[in-house]
């Protein structure tokens, strides 16, 4: 089943998070999930107020399945470089 | 919209009137260089200030025969990354010679003011009230220029010279 | 190379301060993002996958040891550690925070360094051949006129909102070391049929989603007239150049559909109005520059490459090292030294902060403290006195900087893709690092030859495929991962964009298809000497297409 969650770049140090449900995170595991329209619509507005409050340059929509996202592209922003598992919040995580 | 012109915030003693508007009977006006150029026959004979607003597209050349009947210029800035109307601005000075006002409209923002200024534009009609305050300070944030252009500010190259032609005396 | 002057200084202090002052405009909310992105692009700050990129510039690839060292303090304090040098001859970093910035930019100020340019639509680095000033074949040293060009480029008020990027190469040398063929504009300094010196200039080259090669707009420039012609070329373009479709803004979309004896009578008429004006560049401004650049009180040494060396050419692998990193200096008793930034499976054009001090320290003590990035990615040091190559060699061997790849298979070049980029359809690292180890025995590497293999993870072409020998091209498919392959690109004064030789293959099937190529070059090669991009040549894609694809 697939789900939404809303992803952006921080501001001040420009790192990969997730809108989670006290703020941002940057575990994808962690993100506020949006399965309806509803849902989806509140996220939305929670990332645009987030954008206009400078907490991050820019925010948008992802789908998630099964614990991951997706696109390459995102599951790749979620972990880090896949050439180097040292760096990324693949790093962090499996501390 | 605060106009600046003399690095301060100042009443503007013109108005831009558009295509679909008639042309009021007196007062300084800003009209389109199409509406100039197809009103021609009548407008020279206006006795009230004519100025004109120039496409980002279009050519000085187009007006340049009577560039000495407009008491200002104003080039478009549609966005601020569309920087055409630096071109024409140079050109106006540098190969026109024309001496009025020439103005910046449309998106232009504090960043890049100083670009403008060094390109002959000498007023400016600025988007947000706190850059038309800051103008001041905006273009003397930076004092050394590499390149000559239609401002009267001195190249670096001009100034080594002076400053070997100092160390030889 | 170039020192600044006070005013050079005053300038890159104005310049951090300025930006100092938007980032703070930025973080309190004064400015948005819309309004902030272009600024800190010219900035050379970008915002990728997993954090912002600050490029930094090198100005035509040229680098003292102190600015090395400054580039690997900035790594480990401010970044992870690492940097990659690119295609055009700059730096990148992968992990700089915004409210770091600034500060970076006035530790790069100390060293006289700066980012400005290095993104956005403006004049972007001017680049150059790497062997500048030491190459045997070359007529006049390019780092004067690329240093001319730069200043002059340098915060240019009427070229700063171009429609899209501009980027600027010039070659000093019979052989095009610097690709100027597929530069907005390319400069090749020459010397007319009358004797005079001066410039051909080539218009409207470029790689990307429209890869084409330049054309001459003037056969000869003579040297005053240099900036003045940029000029009314770049004047041209800011005011026809399209803006209206991102993917048909380069001045290379111009040049086509004006044609060029349009475009060239367009450049003439605005240049015929300039001639003679405030960029005319007067013998004592050339010979001011030129000063910088002046060759070094070198050493009266005999060549000794063929004797004097037999016990360290004893030693085979240091023998294959000169044979493929080392390049005949102009001065007798000296080299230019490659030094390869593709160790076998290795990320290209990486560099750890511990590598940088290495090269640093190198440079100082074998080669007057002066390093180049080229546009390979890899680095060079342009003064090694042949007597010291041998204990040179032995001192990159300990820092895993002598692999002997130089030209060959394994002297990949490949853009960040998408482990980095935010532009990226594909990954393209983890293809040159297989293909790489596929071809990690030397000695295959130097059967096969000069061989240059170029991978991009999208069609923005950072990793130059177009004009590598073999080209790879990174395009998403379904979600998956696919490579189309090109062949017979070239960047010398051949240049040639390459051909797509068929359906693309899965990112598990690219190495096979590479190695299918290789072998089919070798087993048609008229004789060891043809290398294979004259084999493509002659033999055409039929033989290639037909080894890769009567299988399927």
């Amino acid at each position: 089943m697939t789900s939404k969650v809303v992803t952006a770049n921080r501001l001040t140090d420009g790192l990969v998070v997730y809108l989670g449900y006290a703020g941002w995170t940057e575990d994808i595991h962690l993100a506020r999930r949006a399965s309806d329209d509803a849902s989806r619509e509140e996220l939305l507005a929670l990332a645009g107020k987030a954008v206009s409050d400078n907490e991050v340059a820019d925010a948008w929509l992802i789908d998630i399945e099964a614990e991951r996202a997706v696109r390459r592209r995102e599951r790749i922003r979620a972990a880090g470089p896949t050439v180097r598992p040292d760096l990324g919040h693949q790093a962090t995580r499996s501390a | 919209m605060p106009l600046v012109k003399n690095k301060q915030i100042t009443e503007d003693s013109w108005t831009h009137i558009a295509d679909a508007e008639d042309l009021p009977f007196d007062g300084s006006v800003i009209i389109s260089a199409d509406r100039w150029l197809t009103d021609r026959e009548s407008l020279v004979h206006r006795n009230a200030p004519v100025g004109i607003r120039l496409r980002n597209n279009q050519s000085p050349a187009d007006v340049a025969v009577d560039l000495h009947r407009f008491g200002v210029i104003a080039l478009e800035f549609p966005a601020f990354k569309d920087g055409r109307a630096y071109t024409q601005a140079r050109l106006l000075r540098e190969r026109y010679r024309f001496e009025g006002e020439v103005r910046a409209f449309g998106e232009v923002l504090r960043d890049q003011l100083l670009f403008m200024q060094r390109c002959g534009i000498d007023a400016f009609e600025i988007h947000k009230r706190e850059d038309a305050e800051a103008f001041e300070k905006a273009i003397g944030e930076i004092t050394v220029f590499y390149q000559p252009a239609a401002d009267a500010r001195t190249p670096v190259s001009a100034s080594r010279v002076t400053a070997v032609a100092s160390w030889a005396y | 190379m170039y020192r600044y002057d006070e005013f050079d200084h005053k300038f890159v202090a104005e310049r951090v301060s300025q930006f100092r002052d938007q980032v703070q405009r930025r973080l309190n909310g004064e400015l948005t993002e819309d309004e902030f992105k272009p600024l800190r692009l010219m900035n050379g700050l970008y915002l990728q996958l997993h954090a912002y990129m600050l490029r930094v510039a090198i100005p035509y690839g040229t680098l003292s040891s102190r600015q090395m060292r400054k580039l690997a303090h900035i790594a480990r304090v401010y970044d992870k550690g690492y940097g990659h040098f690119t295609t055009r001859q700059n730096i990148q970093f992968n992990w700089p925070k915004l409210v770091d910035t600034p500060d970076i930019l006035q530790e790069l100020a100390e060293v006289e360094m700066h980012a400005l340019q290095t993104s956005g639509n403006c004049i972007r680095n001017v680049t150059a051949d790497q062997y500048a000033g030491v190459a045997h074949d070359e007529i006049d040293d390019p780092r004067i006129y690329a240093e001319i060009i730069r200043q002059w480029s340098t915060l240019h008020p009427e070229f700063s909102f171009l429609p899209r990027k501009f980027k600027i190469a010039v070659t000093g040398a019979e052989t095009d070391r610097a690709a100027v063929k597929v530069h907005d504009i390319g400069i090749t300094i020459l010397i007319n049929e009358a004797g005079d010196p001066g410039f051909r200039i080539d218009v409207g080259g470029g790689l990307g989603r429209t890869p084409i090669v330049g054309k001459t707009v003037r056969d000869f420039l003579p040297k005053q007239d240099l900036l003045t012609y940029l000029e009314a070329i770049l004047r041209v373009y800011n005011m026809l150049g399209r803006r209206d479709n991102i993917y048909k803004a380069r001045i290379k979309i111009l040049v086509q559909s004006e044609g060029i004896e349009r475009f060239r009578e367009l450049v003439e008429m605005e240049f015929a109005l300039l001639h003679g004006g405030s960029l005319d560049l007067p013998k004592s401004e050339i010979a001011r520059i030129r000063a910088y650049f002046s060759p070094r009180a070198y050493e009266k040494l005999p060549d000794q490459l063929e004797e004097g060396m037999e016990a360290s050419r004893a030693d085979s692998e240091f023998d294959a090292w000169l044979a493929t990193n080392t390049v005949p200096h102009k001065v007798s008793g000296y080299a230019i030294v490659n030094i390869s930034l593709k160790p076998v499976g290795g990320i290209p054009g990486d560099a750890s902060a511990e590598e940088m001090e290495a090269v640093a320290d190198l440079a100082d003590r074998y080669s007057y403290g002066e390093i180049r990035v080229t546009h390979e990615q890899n680095l060079t040091l342009p003064d090694v006195r042949q007597k010291d190559l041998y204990d040179l060699w032995l001192s990159l061997n300990i820092s895993g900087l002598a692999t002997a790849n130089i030209g060959h298979a394994g002297d990949i070049i490949a853009c960040p893709g998408l482990d980095y980029c935010a532009l990226a359809n594909t990954r393209s690292i983890p293809v040159a690092q297989n293909i790489s180890r596929r071809f990690a025995d030397m000695r295959r590497q130097l059967e096969i030859g000069p061989l240059s293999i170029n991978i991009s993870g999208c069609i923005n072409a950072c990793g130059h495929h177009h004009i590598g020998n073999i080209g790879i091209l990174g395009v998403e498919k379904n979600g998956e991962e696919f490579y189309q392959i090109t062949l017979g690109g070239r960047a010398d004064d051949n240049a040639a964009i390459g051909r797509i030789v068929g359906p693309g293959f899965a990112f598990e099937e690219v190495t096979d298809a590479v190695e299918t190529v290789v072998n089919t070059y070798l087993s048609r090669r008229s004789h060891e000497n043809e290398s294979f991009v004259e084999a493509y040549e002659r033999l055409g894609e039929e033989p290639f297409k037909e080894a890769l694809y009567a299988a399927r």
